[in-house]
């Protein structure tokens, strides 16, 4: 932890903030995941990983970037992480779940922008995240406009590019987002020096869909009548997924998938006596495990979750057959087109993948939890929740921030909804 | 000495006790629930002994905010779950529930007998009894009192939906030398608006019932229904709801096991 401290303060952090948001994190740990019952052992990779999350990874980076290496920061499941790696970059997500940073963002942001927002902002400007250090670029996107505009004043203090997302799905939608990942090569190419060759660009298609194979096979297997992993552990997974090294991740997703198996197997279930739920709504950064904890504290087990920290970030394969350039970027822009996010309209894809998720994960029902002041996944909640109904899936809908003010009302609204389940 | 089956809600104002014995009608009792929810629940075991003797025998179940306080309950269960049964034994067939509770306002569907849906007001306390204790407190009336003057007054709009800035706009209007009556009926009436408001984005079944704390008030019924173009139904006993459902929930699980 020494060379942390070394480290951090090489990278211009605020060491005496920081320091009080590293004290926080072993109690959360210890409440949410180690007070938790029947663990798959090979969860110890992710359990190290969280433990020195500001440290491990960091610290590769660190090592990487000694050696003329650039990191990409991005804040979005649309950003294609393919032509970062094709081009000797690395992509790191920068997260944005801690109450930690949001009085920071509050400096810069009116109190009414999502917590999500609002943190990653006081994340940058306040220096206590490694990985904000880091990274030598950023790769922003317009899913919103909060986003949009906090981009602007994030630009103020480090480099930006926007990729302008298309919000509808036309033909033509299609194929202006393959013009925006080509402009994005411009400026990975720019940043880092190498050409994003044919060759490198085909092989990161590859690395980057093993992931999304790994991530899908645990997913099937939480979706098993035995559930064999709590939904608080995927959760964490998909967080980790974000900033790990790709191949090393997957590689240790199926390492876990091997042992989750067993567990089947040997009939281990950890949804005995509870109710299945599926989450959808927005996405959940790290260290934002709230919803998660008071759902497999109140009876229910997690099974599935439609959002960005969720199958969003690993459902459909980018299309390996592509031969040119031109086609694997076309195949990529398809690929994430086809996730479906509140920002798109119309966006009932989204009412079908719920729909369509929570029969395959067997779920007993549907929490729609929203990030406060996000409009677009909080209008879109009332079509939901119709389209769940009409289909005699039970449905709760709720908002809330990063806070643990609402917990109470939260225990009681997620306890009667899983009352009313049984 | 028949067994006893004993529902205990405590609320965020009032905490209600509910006592069912085979062959007698049910036997309620209602304390504040004060500063500690934990002491509140000693004083209704003393008072309990007291009048039972030994409860050891009765099956409890704990509803409400401060259910996990009440350490002699055999189990906890929410408190829409609680207010959803006991409201249906109360009006006896299937119905939609709004509980005006100290500081939620609950929407509950009630199909079959069971809740299949609720909705509950969000942090703010707009349209729940908190709210009407500020603006009686800031009146100088009791509840009661408030009430009594609202079914006079002629309502000025309160727009506000924070509780905090409803109070300043009140103020505004004591200075301007509003009537008492007129804001008292401003009040409740803005309170039955964000309730309407707040149901309103579910299905209302024919039969709607009114629990909670001002549940038996007949004057805020008809101005809720007014609201909801429904009839919206006063109950005499519906602030024992929760607690009359807790027991009967007990009752049931005893039976099944």
């Amino acid at each position: 932890m020494a060379d942390n401290q070394k480290m951090w303060a090489d990278l211009g952090m605020n060491l005496e903030l920081h320091d009080m948001l590293c004290e926080v994190l072993p109690g959360a740990i210890g409440d949410v995941f180690m007070s938790q019952e029947n663990r798959p052992e090979a969860m110890d990779y992710f359990d190290m990983v969280l433990a020195d999350v500001h440290g491990l990874r960091p610290s590769e980076l660190v090592e990487f970037r000694k050696n003329g290496g650039k990191v990409f920061g991005t804040f979005c499941a649309y950003v294609p992480d393919e032509v970062i790696f094709a081009a000797g970059g690395i992509a790191t997500g920068l997260c944005a779940g801690s109450q930690f940073w949001v009085p920071g963002g509050e400096r810069y942001l009116p109190a009414n922008t999502c917590p999500l927002i609002k943190a990653m902002l006081g994340a940058r400007f306040d220096r206590t995240c490694p990985f904000y250090r880091l990274a030598d670029i950023y790769i922003g996107e317009n899913t919103c406009d909060g986003k949009k505009k906090a981009y602007e004043i994030l630009g103020t203090d480090v480099p930006m590019h926007i990729m302008d997302l298309p919000q509808m799905k036309r033909d033509k939608d299609y194929l202006k987002w393959a013009d925006e990942i080509k402009d994005l090569i411009k400026v990975v190419e720019e940043t880092t020096g190498n050409k994003v060759t044919a060759e490198a660009l085909a092989e990161n298609i590859k690395k980057i869909n093993a992931k999304r194979a790994a991530l899908q096979r645990l997913y099937s297997l939480r979706w098993k009548e035995n559930v064999p992993i709590s939904g608080t552990d995927v959760l964490l997974i998909s967080q980790i997924a974000y900033y790990d090294d790709p191949e090393r991740f997957a590689a240790m997703v199926n390492k876990l998938c091997d042992e989750l198996e067993k567990r089947v197997a040997d009939g281990v279930n950890l949804a005995a006596g509870k109710k299945r739920i599926l989450i959808s709504g927005t996405p959940m950064a790290i260290p934002n495990w709230k919803l998660h904890n008071l759902v497999e504290t109140s009876g229910g087990i997690v099974v599935c979750e439609e959002t960005c920290t969720g199958t969003r970030y690993f459902e459909n394969f980018v299309d390996e057959s592509g031969e040119t350039l031109d086609d694997m970027v076309q195949n990529i822009a398809n690929r994430y087109m086809g996730i479906n996010c509140a920002c798109f309209t119309p966006n009932t894809a989204r009412f079908d993948d719920v729909v369509r998720l929570a029969k395959d994960s067997k779920a007993d029902g549907v929490i729609d939890v929203n990030l406060m002041f996000c409009q677009t996944y909080d209008i879109e909640g009332r079509s939901l929740e119709e389209r769940c109904k009409a289909e005699g899936i039970p449905f709760l809908g709720i908002e809330t921030d990063y806070t643990d003010n609402d917990a109470q009302q939260l225990k009681t609204r997620i306890g009667a909804f899983i009352e009313m389940l049984g | 000495m028949a067994k006893k089956y004993i529902g205990i809600d405590i609320g965020s104002t009032a905490s209600k006790v509910c006592v069912l014995e085979e062959g007698s009608d049910p036997v309620y009792e209602v304390l504040p629930t004060g500063w500690n929810s934990k002491i509140t629940a000693g004083i209704i075991k003393d008072d309990l002994v007291k009048r039972y003797g030994d409860i050891d025998d009765a099956d409890i179940i704990a509803t409400g905010y401060g259910r996990i306080s009440v350490e002699y309950a055999d189990s906890v269960v929410t408190e829409i779950t609680c207010h959803g049964r006991g409201g249906y034994e109360m009006i006896g067939r299937d119905c939609t529930i709004i509980d005006i509770g100290g500081q939620d306002t609950k929407y509950i569907n009630v199909k079959n007998g069971r809740p299949i849906d609720f909705l509950m007001n969000d942090k703010c306390a707009a349209g729940t009894g908190k709210f009407i204790e500020v603006m009686a407190n800031r009146l100088g009336l009791t509840i009661e009192e408030l009430f009594e003057l609202a079914e006079i007054g002629k309502p000025i709009s309160i727009s506000s939906l924070c509780t905090v800035f409803a109070e300043s706009e009140v103020i505004n209007y004591m200075g301007e030398g509003r009537s008492r009556e007129d804001l008292a009926a401003g009040v409740i009436d803005s309170v039955a608006l964000k309730v309407a408001t707040l149901v309103q984005r579910k299905e209302l079944q024919d039969t709607i019932i009114i629990t909670g704390g001002f549940s038996n008030n007949e004057f805020f019924a008809s101005l809720l229904s007014k609201k909801l173009g429904k009839k919206a139904l006063a109950m005499p006993d519906g602030r024992y709801a929760g607690a009359f459902g807790a027991a009967l929930l007990a009752r049931e699980r005893s039976k099944k096991a």
